[in-house]
């Protein structure tokens, strides 16, 4: 039977992930030394596991509201105000089924068909396919090593044109590890407002930045709300990516339409998810954040580590200061990154992502995730340099 | 201490072979200040060796930990001390504490056979005036050691998609 015709146009043009099809790859052998996962390493700290199990025994376990818990939102936006200086009211806050949910339904309420939405690139490989299927164009703005991977008003103004609907700002970065400064988002908020068009800002990584100043919320930047949707959640901050806890933040005229999608295709975020939220967050407040510090000093040391063996060893890499991610340059070894990642596991058992799964086309980048221990990083970049050195010779 | 001071202890207890040019790379500072760091912890005796962990299953040779709780009476004036040197003097003895609760020292002892232990126990430790009563447990499993989980967890993230 031919399938193709009974099945979805837009859904069959999607092509395979790029990571999907490199693992598929790694998981046909069985001594890999990985260095590819894109979640943290840490367990789900106590007090959430501890209070979804109480949970649970209470029997709390019917639906909640379609925007979320009361307390779990209220929680939310009082954390966007410490952390980042952003005042929501709960009624603008959905909780959502990871972010990935809150970028999907994002799209979905905004993108009218053949309307364009810019993605920087390279970037996470979940938003070019969601605004596909939300009928909308995505239109890849290139990000550059010479600008750290960030974004730029002057790249940013060129990609610009009358169908642009909307921006995606994934800072900071996956795969790069790259961050917004405040000042940078400050010229691209220019462009931006004056383009009138709108910011779906994915802050998943908005924990883990290891500059001075921290994470800035373009959402804080003057003007920069009205035309915002923040998105971000629990997996990366709290080590909860299993429990599939999410949230996003709009003002309210965008967020009822945004809601009545989650409200239809999800109904709500899972019950004892939020609940453990609801603990996490309170417990983040009452020891001032010190358990996400501590994990946030030990993805720091590793930071450090990977960035200082990579560039000695020649792949040279600039100090990525988000995420856990670093984003050498293979360029010196003549490879292009899908070759580099494929010859690296055939040979020597390590997996690493190749840049070509977040951009379209290939690049001359790989991903090394240091969600890792530093007894299996050192591991696994003494397997590459030794690699690096075979292909140089 | 200071916090600098405070995270070399952490990594060299973490990984004692660590070189100073690591440790200031992982912390983000200079090399020097480390080797300063260290040289001072070690003349103050903060740090006071730099020893192994072994996984005791595989080396393939006979080997018996034992813990042993001593209940003592306190001598007049040198209390628990003056006994707990006449036990920590003998080489097979790795460490003693004193402790609170229904027993007063804690002997952690390394030996080859079970029957080094008893003797262990029955010539050096009995004879001594102020003991009192011992118990001795043999250790049969090290799950983990100094931090470190000997068979290590699998590692259950999926690769996914992320
Ligand atoms: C940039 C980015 N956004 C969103 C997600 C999805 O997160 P969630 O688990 O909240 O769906 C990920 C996961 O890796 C990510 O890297």
């Amino acid at each position: 039977m031919d399938y193709t015709k009974y099945l979805n146009k837009t859904a069959l043009g999607i092509k395979p992930s790029g990571i999907r099809k490199f693992f598929d790859l790694a998981s046909e052998r069985k001594d890999i030394i990985s260095l590819g996962v894109g979640e943290p390493d840490f367990d789900t700290p106590w007090v959430a596991r501890d209070n979804a199990i109480k949970i649970i025994k209470k029997g709390y376990t019917q639906y909640t509201g379609n925007a979320g818990l009361p307390k779990l939102r209220e929680l939310i936006c009082k954390y966007y105000l410490d952390r980042y200086g952003v005042k929501y009211s709960p009624n603008e806050c959905l909780v959502t089924v990871g972010a990935s949910e809150a970028i999907d339904i994002t799209l979905r309420a905004i993108v009218n068909p053949g309307e364009e939405v810019l993605v920087p690139e390279p970037s996470y490989v979940s938003y070019c396919p969601c605004v596909q299927l939300a009928g909308g164009i995505p239109v890849a703005v290139p990000c550059y090593a010479k600008d750290n991977f960030s974004l730029t008003a002057d790249t940013l103004k060129k990609y610009i044109t009358d169908k642009t609907k909307a921006i995606i700002l994934p800072y900071p970065n996956n795969p790069t590890g790259a961050i917004m400064e405040e000042d940078g988002l400050k010229e691209i908020a220019k462009v931006i407002i004056e383009k009138d068009i709108l910011v779906i800002s994915d802050e998943i990584y908005s924990e883990l930045t290891y500059n001075e100043k921290g994470h800035v919320s373009i959402a804080s930047i003057s003007g920069m709300q009205e035309r915002t949707i923040v998105i971000n959640g629990f997996s990366k901050a709290f080590s909860m990516t299993g429990w599939r806890l999410g949230y996003l933040l709009a003002p309210l005229e965008i967020f009822e339409v945004i809601k009545k999608i989650h409200q239809y295709g999800i109904i709500c975020a899972p019950t004892i998810s939020q609940y453990a939220g609801i603990s996490m967050l309170e417990e983040s407040f009452s020891d001032d954040f010190n358990s996400v510090n501590e994990m946030k000093s030990e993805y720091d040391m590793r930071r450090r580590y990977c960035v200082s063996r990579l560039n000695k060893m020649g792949l040279t890499c600039f100090e990525p200061k988000g995420a856990f991610y670093v984003f050498p340059s293979v360029e010196k070894l003549n490879m292009s990154s899908d070759e580099f990642a494929t010859t690296l596991l055939e040979e020597k058992g390590v997996a690493v992502v190749p840049g070509s799964a977040f951009v379209n086309g290939d690049c001359s980048f790989i991903r090394i995730s240091y969600a890792y221990s530093l007894k299996q990083l050192e591991k696994a970049l003494d397997i590459i340099e030794e690699f690096v050195k075979e292909k140089t010779k | 201490m200071t916090q600098l001071e405070k995270k070399v202890i952490a990594l060299l207890k973490d990984d004692a072979r660590r070189s100073y040019s690591e440790i200031a790379t992982l912390l983000g500072v200079e090399e020097n200040q480390i080797k300063t760091i260290v040289t001072d912890l070690e003349k103050q005796g903060i740090i006071v060796k730099y020893s192994a962990i072994i996984n005791t299953e595989k080396t393939g040779e006979d080997y018996v930990d034992a813990l042993i709780e001593v209940k003592c009476t306190p001598q007049a004036r040198s209390g628990f001390d003056a006994i707990a040197k006449e036990i920590y003097k003998f080489p097979e003895v790795k460490s003693v504490y004193l402790m609170s609760g229904t027993y007063d020292l804690c002997i952690q002892l390394e030996s080859k056979t079970v029957r080094d232990v008893s003797l262990f126990v029955s010539e050096r430790l009995s004879t001594i005036d102020s003991v009192t009563g011992t118990a001795t447990h043999f250790i049969m499993k090290q799950y983990k050691e100094g931090g470190v989980v000997l068979n290590d967890e699998t590692d259950r993230r999926s690769d996914g998609n992320t």
